[in-house]
């Protein structure tokens, strides 16, 4: 049962990750987006992480892609026109995407030795408690550090756009 | 585990039959409040007092044509309504209307689920609804339909803040995002509800606002301004892809009164201990109706009333008796008070749209983010230095 849900959001995810590279308009690039957040979230849910799974869904689909859909939305972007390829672009392409998931798939099967089990929701550090506890115990200082940089973030971004108005 | 998903089953189906009922009886109640408001009868003609309006309507938006206009884009046209309704209706999943019952010697929660991140999951899921107005408006091809949604997902994205936020307080009084365990720690009398308990009048009335302007209602319901914008949104909208919006719509105004119960007043907890006779208050009501209403059956001023009021009294002394059978007590005294709180902040939804003028934009948008913001994140503050504090 575990392993056909995981199956069934792991190709929707897959999928709709070729589908916003593939797709002409950015909002239906955007829509498959939410698409891949959804799955991803879905897939958190299933290891047991029910906390991140939540995060995932309020931030991600729910937060930032609904500004990205704003924004298309409010420029009216149109259908986007292909460029010519590039030819350094169409030689590398393949042998590039093949190089990286040799890499990833040689540096997993490193990290977890044969025989590494999944176990759908044997993650115990996924709820509101573990993930707050060590939100404020272990990773303290890396917290409060990114959330000044948000902040220098917002700021920059609010100089950015003043210097423009005048 | 057979047994379970059997029980669940019969859950979902009595769920979602009561609440489309509710969906469409909810519609009536607007109606007829909102008429009595502007001193008119309101729905009148199709049964008595209007009562099978909602059938009708729902067989009118059935049998109407269903146009898709040649120059919307298809696919999220199609797929926004049914993205509409299904986030609307999912976020009922996770609501707890009572607590366990027996049922043939099954326990059983009233509850279809209970997840660990109850409040986080209806967040999640009211957050994704906003898809189903904003790509409603894109879709459409339709310059209205467009600035219906901009305003909604700009609207919706700017009252999530204060609604997390004042969602927030009540949670770090109750120590829980479990929403049947928020409900035990209000159990009691009272003044052991979040509201009077923890102090979270201001969390309540920020809740409140950023609620009718996350539904959609009035006063902020811009996306629909007629007088500006036709029907906002879903203008190009027609029949049963119209109906879902509405539907939702009502949905989601049912979803965030249940969450203001559960998360303010207590949910299904009644007002005082049953020792002290908390259980009869709805039989003393019914009782009453019920003898009033036979009343007026054996002294009937009209003709028809010796048929219509004589039954309807009986129906309803037979629900008070139904109060009274242990059996079905424990079941329903714990509906009875979550109905009527819920119930009573709905009145509150639909009270509003009767008294207040619909906002300007500017206005709205500076209301959300020059005041309810700060104050949301003020609250949240307090609330926390004071349980830091006092715990």
């Amino acid at each position: 049962m575990d392993l056909i849900v995981f199956l069934v959001f792991a190709v929707i995810a897959v999928v709709a990750a070729i589908n916003v590279v593939v797709q002409r308009h950015p909002i239906s690039s955007a829509v498959s987006l939410i698409g891949v957040m959804g799955s991803l979230a879905v897939l958190y849910l299933l290891l047991g992480a029910e906390f991140i799974a939540a995060a995932q869904v309020i931030v991600y689909a729910g937060a930032v892609m609904v500004l990205f859909v704003f924004v298309i939305m409010l420029l009216n972007a149109g259908t986007e026109t292909r460029t010519g390829r590039s030819f350094i672009a169409s030689l590398l392409g393949v042998p590039v995407l093949a190089a990286l998931l040799a890499m990833l798939a040689y540096f997993t099967a490193r990290i977890y030795p044969r025989g590494t089990e999944v176990r759908f929701g044997g993650f115990r550090g996924g709820t509101a408690e573990a993930v707050g506890r060590a939100l404020f115990t272990t990773y303290l200082l890396p917290f409060e550090i990114t959330s000044i940089l948000i902040l220098i973030a917002i700021v920059g971004a609010i100089v950015l756009a003043r210097k423009e108005l005048e | 585990m057979d047994s379970f998903i059997v029980i669940s089953l019969i859950k979902i189906f009595v769920v979602f039959g009561a609440l489309m009922t509710i969906l469409a009886y909810l519609q009536w109640v607007e109606r007829k409040v909102i008429a009595h408001i502007q001193v008119r009868p309101g729905p009148y003609r199709v049964g008595p007092h209007g009562l099978l309006q909602p059938l009708a309507d729902v067989i009118k938006l059935i049998t109407k044509e269903d146009l898709v206009p040649p120059y919307v884009n298809k696919v999220l046209y199609l797929a926004a309504p049914f993205l509409a309704i299904t986030m609307a209706l999912l976020s009922i999943s996770v609501i707890p209307f009572g607590p366990a019952i027996q049922v043939g010697g099954y326990q059983t929660w009233m509850q279809l689920t209970d997840l660990n991140i109850g409040v986080l999951f209806i967040l999640a899921v009211s957050s994704m609804g906003v898809y189903g107005i904003a790509l409603a408006g894109w879709s459409s091809n339709n310059k209205y339909a467009l600035l219906g949604g901009l305003r909604s997902s700009a609207q919706m994205i700017s009252y999530e803040l204060p609604l997390s936020l004042a969602i927030a307080a009540p949670l770090l009084v109750s120590n829980t995002l479990s929403l049947r365990k928020l409900v035990d720690t209000q159990d009691g009398w009272l003044w052991n509800w979040n509201l009077f308990h923890g102090w979270q009048y201001v969390s309540f009335i920020i809740f409140l606002i950023a609620a009718f302007a996350e539904t959609n209602r009035v006063p902020f319901d811009l996306p629909e301004a007629e007088n500006e914008l036709v029907a906002g949104f879903h203008t190009e909208y027609s029949s049963m892809k119209f109906a879902s919006f509405f539907m939702a719509e009502y949905a989601n105004m049912i979803t965030v009164s249940c969450m203001a119960t559960l998360l303010f007043l207590g949910g299904w907890v009644a007002p005082w201990p049953a020792a002290y006779g908390s259980g009869y208050v709805p039989v003393a009501i019914f009782a009453a109706a019920g003898v009033i209403m036979l009343f007026h059956g054996l002294h009937p001023a009209r003709r028809r009333d010796r048929l219509t009021f004589l039954p309807f009294g009986l129906i309803l002394l037979l629900a008070a008796a139904v109060f009274l059978v242990p059996l079905t007590q424990s079941a329903l005294l714990p509906l009875f008070w979550f109905c009527a709180k819920t119930g009573a902040i709905l009145f509150l939804f639909i009270w509003i749209r009767g008294t207040l003028p619909r906002f300007r934009y500017d206005q709205l948008m500076q209301f959300a983010w020059k005041f309810l913001f700060p104050v949301a994140m003020l609250n949240l503050l307090v609330t926390g230095l004071v349980v830091a504090v006092f715990s």
